[in-house]
C-alpha cells in the first residue's frame, strides 16, 4: 500500500475526463455507450479509493451497486440501439433527431 | 516497489485503453480496448485489497458486459470504420476537448493537497479480521439490505424492457372487406323492434 490514494484518484479523474470527451466527439451510438461505461468504472475506482483511504467497507458496497446498475444500463441501452438500428441502420448520434423543436 | 510497479502498469493499460475506446475508428477495436481497461482497473481493484469486487469487474464488465457489445456490434453489423475525419458540428470537437481538459485541471487543481477529510469509519471498517468477501457480504445483507432488494427489481426490471423493446411487434392481421357485419348488430336491431 505504499502509493498514496491521490495517486488512484487522479488515474480516475483522468480515465473520467477522456471518457466524458469521448461521449462529447463521438457520433457512433455504441462508442458512446462505451464511453459512459469507462466514466462508470473511473467513478468506481475512485470509490473503492476512498473505501481504502477512510478504512470504510461502505464504498465497496457502492460500487457493488453501480456494476448493478451499469449492468441494467447496458442492457435497456443496447436493446434501444438494437430498436433504433432496426428502423434505420446505420444511424449515428444526429441522425436520432426526431424530437429536436 | 512493486506497488508503484503493479500500479504504472495497470495506470498506463487503463489510459491507453480510454484513449484507444476514444480514438479507435472500428467499434470492436473500441470493445478491445474498453476490456483493457476493465482489467487495469480489475488489478487496481486487488491492489487496494477490494478482492470480491476484482472478481466482479472481471466477470461482469469483462465477461458480459463487453460481451454484449460485441454481440449487438456483429448482430447491427455496423462493424465498419468510421471517418473520423468529418466533424457534424463546426468547432463542436475542439469545445470538447477544452471542456475535459478543463474539467480535469480543475478537479486535480482543486483536489491539491487536500484529498481526503473525515473520520475513518467504526461501523463497518475494512482493516481487521475476516476477508474482504465476509465484511462486504455482512454489510450489504444488514445495512444495505433495503437497496439490495431494490436492485434485484431492478434487473427484473431492465430484462423485461430489454424483451419489450426489442421483441418484434406481432404482424396486425389483415381484415378482409366482404366479411359480413358481426352478429352483435342484428341482435340489437331486434330488440328494438321488439
Amino acid at each position: 500500500m505504499s502509493v498514496p490514494g491521490a495517486w488512484y484518484l487522479a488515474l480516475a479523474a483522468a480515465v473520467f475526463s477522456i471518457g466524458a470527451i469521448g461521449l462529447l466527439v463521438r457520433r457512433n451510438v455504441l462508442v458512446m455507450f462505451m464511453c459512459i461505461e469507462l466514466m462508470l468504472n473511473a467513478v468506481n475506482l475512485t470509490f473503492v479509493t476512498y473505501a481504502r483511504l477512510l478504512d470504510d467497507i461502505g464504498g465497496q458496497a457502492l460500487v457493488f451497486f453501480v456494476l448493478v446498475v451499469a449492468a441494467a444500463e447496458v442492457v435497456v441501452g443496447l436493446g434501444i440501439i438494437v430498436a433504433i438500428f432496426r428502423r434505420r441502420a446505420g444511424a449515428t448520434a444526429d441522425d436520432i433527431s426526431l424530437l429536436k423543436g | 516497489m512493486i506497488d508503484w510497479l503493479v500500479f504504472a502498469v495497470a495506470g498506463a493499460a487503463m489510459l491507453a485503453g480510454a484513449l484507444g475506446v476514444v480514438f479507435s475508428t472500428n467499434p470492436v477495436h473500441a470493445a478491445l480496448m474498453l476490456v483493457m481497461t476493465l482489467f487495469g482497473v480489475a488489478v487496481l481493484f486487488v491492489a487496494q485489497a477490494a478482492h470480491f469486487l476484482a472478481a466482479v469487474q472481471v466477470i461482469v464488465y469483462a465477461g458480459a458486459i463487453v460481451v454484449l457489445f460485441l454481440f449487438v456490434i456483429m448482430l447491427l453489423g455496423i462493424d465498419k470504420a468510421e471517418n473520423l475525419r468529418t466533424e457534424p458540428l463546426r468547432g463542436q470537437r475542439p469545445l470538447a476537448f477544452l471542456a475535459g481538459l478543463g474539467v480535469l485541471t480543475a478537479v486535480l487543481f482543486l483536489a491539491r493537497g487536500a484529498w481526503v477529510t473525515g473520520a475513518s469509519s467504526r461501523v463497518a471498517p475494512i482493516s481487521g479480521p475476516g476477508s474482504n468477501v465476509q465484511k462486504l457480504a455482512s454489510v450489504l445483507f444488514s445495512r444495505y439490505l433495503l437497496a439490495f432488494e431494490v436492485t434485484s427489481v431492478l434487473l427484473v426490471i431492465a430484462v423485461v424492457g430489454a424483451v419489450v423493446l426489442t421483441g418484434r411487434e406481432p404482424e396486425v392481421p389483415v381484415v378482409p372487406d366482404d366479411v359480413p357485419v358481426s352478429a352483435g348488430d342484428d341482435t340489437i336491431a331486434s330488440e328494438v323492434d321488439q
